[in-house]
């Protein structure tokens, strides 16, 4: 285990290592500058498409959300991974997580605030943004969506904030070569942390009651955000086991995320002595966790509806599974989750570099599996679709449409980046801890 | 008989009473005196000019200011959203009667500044899956009793009124399309693009009950004409049809008016002798629109 590579290093070693990735390197730089211009590049369709309306997108009235809601379901289960790791194996007493949850924490809170961005770009009047919270009316399960997520955004904050707050004071003694401004920003949050042993069992049973609150507030945001679909009439989403299986697919996406985070910072900053190749192998047997109870709903939500062809919902499901959209459904199912369950079963691709290409493989599975959750359902509805256009009958996103999609996945890089450049991304008096 | 014609006095008279009090609100509603038009000389110019109860009356000439728009908008929003007082208004579609001539969505997107694609009222070739032979079905709004798109709103942009017309409010409307994903019947459209003549309309002020001008970024939906109502008149779909397919009236009164023969029936008898069905009726959402299938032998 990691306990005893970590066991071996001093205290000025750890405080060492964990702080040096606070330092813009040119390499780091040019990083960030790519990411911005590419940010910059979307933003320019965001523009066209806030001067044209959603006309810019290839959405129509029988394919009313298209990819801005799947990649608004996708950032929703991705940002769940922080409870997941946290909380869930975190109360359990799990040791080996302490150096990945607060990159756990990380991709939540990033993951979470672009969710909301996103739901914005799928607005046809965003000037009305606020009508929301004038005329919100509590029946309606957005409403619910929004304010679950907000305090998804809130509480995950606090959860990264928190356990900073000995480290914020550790690097505002040990950087000293920081900017003024950004050292006063680490005295202020470090909140006149002094190391004391009282100061200990506070923070941590702060963080205790946290990771139990944070629980339901999670399952609450990607259920709500089922129930979008779940809540109409329409087969296909009018299911009731939406809920957990929303919850169950939220766990493989983001336990792909967090593996593909843990590879990339872990060799950009050289933690190999804190995330080791242990932690792959273990992150690797939580995902074939994961991935049989989702496989488990997946087989729920295809074969009861499924069994009954004649209905609305037997039908659509027919035409997953055999008509228009079997390809990419079987795609999807096969080497976005069959594939990477059984080959992560076994130890040799639980390494690295392989449980990281696996990881991107679900990763990209999973958004097109909320594609294939959002987007069919509505071009089979009830009543036939007729006197419209031809291209009515299908939807292909455009390229403003992918263009402000990429730009999510831009500005969450460029978050994720910022974060790594100004707080130890593995709690340095945890692992302090640890070393005792 | 005594009773019925009591029953038949009492609502009469009740018609009359919300006549006189729908008139006397109409009258002040209409007239804004603007205060400092009211201090100024009066130049004894009399004009004429007719209120909303049909009365020709005579005004004095410095007393008539144009309404500002938004003055305007204020009123049609507020009486959009309250509705016809004791009417619940219902649609019947006779199946056997259409013959596909579309005028009805023709006029319909006329009058609402649609664009082709854009339907209220969208008249479907559907197929009888017992016997294979097709029939055209006209599809407005079925103005549900349950209705899906009013459940989900986040900010009640639509809403269903005490007469029974769902409507949307395109100066509300944040354009999340949610009751759109959730209507079953497809009734409704989005103005996904700068609407039909958008430079032509968009001084005019907002119509809730017309609907128009239509606005971007925000969803439209058949109304039932709910302007024509409160003229009352019939829809603007049941006007122009030429084949006598739909029938139109208030459920209270039990009497629906067919729009081509001008012939009024019983509701209740039309739809009992002509096995009337809704559509989606296992959904639960409990329309206001009812069919008459197409093949019945007393046609």
């Amino acid at each position: 285990m990691n306990n005893e590579s970590t066991n071996s290093l001093s205290h000025a070693e750890i405080e060492n290592d964990l702080i040096k990735n606070i330092h813009w390197s040119t390499k780091s730089k040019i990083w960030i500058s790519t990411l911005l211009v590419a940010f910059a590049v979307c933003l320019y369709f965001y523009v066209t498409q806030l001067i044209h309306g959603l006309g810019v997108t290839g959405l129509h009235d029988y394919a009313s959300w298209g990819i801005y809601i799947s990649n608004f379901v996708f950032f929703v289960a991705v940002s769940l991974v922080g409870m997941l790791i946290s909380s869930i194996l975190g109360l359990a007493n799990v040791t080996w997580i302490k150096p990945i949850s607060r990159i756990a924490e990380i991709i939540a809170v990033s993951f979470a605030l672009v969710a909301g961005l996103v739901i914005i770009t799928d607005m046809g009047r965003p000037d009305r943004l606020l009508n929301i919270f004038i005329h919100g009316r509590v029946q309606s399960p957005i409403v619910w969506d929004i304010a679950v997520v907000s305090t998804y955004v809130f509480v995950s904050l606090l959860l990264l904030y928190v356990p900073l707050i000995p480290d914020f004071a550790l690097i505002g003694k040990k950087l000293t070569g920081l900017p003024k401004f950004q050292l006063k920003i680490y005295k202020v949050l470090s909140l006149g942390w002094a190391d004391k042993p009282e100061q200990f069992i506070i923070i941590k049973k702060l963080i205790k009651i946290l990771l139990v609150i944070i629980i339901p507030v999670a399952i609450a945001i990607h259920t709500v955000t089922s129930w979008l679909f779940a809540l109409t009439l329409r087969p296909g989403w009018d299911s009731s086991i939406f809920g957990p299986y929303f919850v169950s697919g939220a766990f493989v996406a983001g336990a792909a995320a967090l593996v593909i985070a843990l590879y990339f910072y872990r060799k950009h900053y050289g933690l190999e002595k804190y995330i080791t190749d242990e932690h792959f192998n273990l992150m690797g047997k939580v995902l074939v966790l994961v991935s049989l109870v989702y496989i488990y709903f997946n087989l729920n939500e295809v074969l009861v509806p499924g069994f009954k062809p004649g209905t609305a919902a037997g039908a659509h499901i027919q035409e997953l599974l055999v008509g228009h959209e079997a390809t990419l459904y079987w795609i999807v199912q096969i080497f976005g989750l069959a594939i990477p369950f059984f080959l992560l079963l076994i130890p040799m691709f639980r390494k690295p570099i392989p449980i990281t290409i696996i990881s991107l493989a679900i990763f990209v599975g999973a958004w097109f599996k909320r594609f294939l959750i959002v987007v069919p359902s509505q071009l089979e509805p009830y009543l036939p679709i007729q006197n419209v256009p031809e291209k009515f009958y299908q939807y292909s996103p455009t390229t403003a449409e992918i263009a402000i999609t990429v730009g999510s996945f831009v500005l969450v890089l460029i978050i994720m980046t910022l974060i790594s450049k100004v707080i130890p991304l593995i709690p340095i008096w945890e692992m302090k801890e640890e070393s005792k | 008989m005594d009773r019925e014609k009591s029953n038949k006095n009492t609502r009469r008279d009740f018609i009359k009473k919300l006549g006189i009090v729908g008139a006397g609100t109409a009258t002040v509603a209409t007239v804004y005196f603007d205060k400092n038009d009211l201090k100024a000389q009066k130049n004894g110019k009399k004009i004429k000019v007719l209120t909303t109860d049909k009365k020709v009356v005579e005004v004095d000439a410095s007393d008539i200011v144009p309404v500002n728009t938004e003055v305007e908008t204020d009123k049609m929003q507020h009486r959009g959203r309250v509705g016809l007082v004791g009417k619940k208004f219902a649609m019947v579609i006779d199946l056997a009667k259409c013959k596909n001539a579309r005028k009805c969505m023709h006029s319909c997107q006329a009058v609402h500044q649609l664009k082709p694609e854009q339907h209220h009222i969208n008249v479907l070739e559907m197929e009888d899956e017992v016997n294979g032979a097709t029939y055209f079905m006209p599809k407005p709004c079925m103005h549900c009793d349950e209705p899906q798109c009013v459940s989900v709103c986040p900010v009640g942009a639509t809403f269903k009124r005490q007469d029974g017309l769902v409507l949307i409010d395109n100066e509300m409307c944040i354009g999340c399309r949610f009751c759109i994903a959730a209507c079953p019947y497809s009734a409704r459209s989005f103005n996904w693009t700068d609407p039909k003549d958008a430079e032509k309309y968009k001084d005019v002020p907002y119509d809730i009950e017309l609907n128009v001008p239509q606005k971007l970024g925000t969803v439209t939906k058949c109304a039932f004409s709910a302007d024509r109502l409160r003229e009352d008149k019939l829809p603007y779909c049941v006007s122009a049809c030429p084949n006598g397919v739909f029938y139109f009236g208030d459920s209270n009164e039990d009497f629906v008016t067919n729009g081509t023969t001008k012939k009024t029936v019983r509701l209740s008898k039309l739809l009992k002798n002509n096995s009337a069905y809704t559509l989606l009726a296992e959904l639960g959402t409990k329309p206001n629109v009812f069919y008459l299938p197409p093949n019945r032998e007393n046609k």
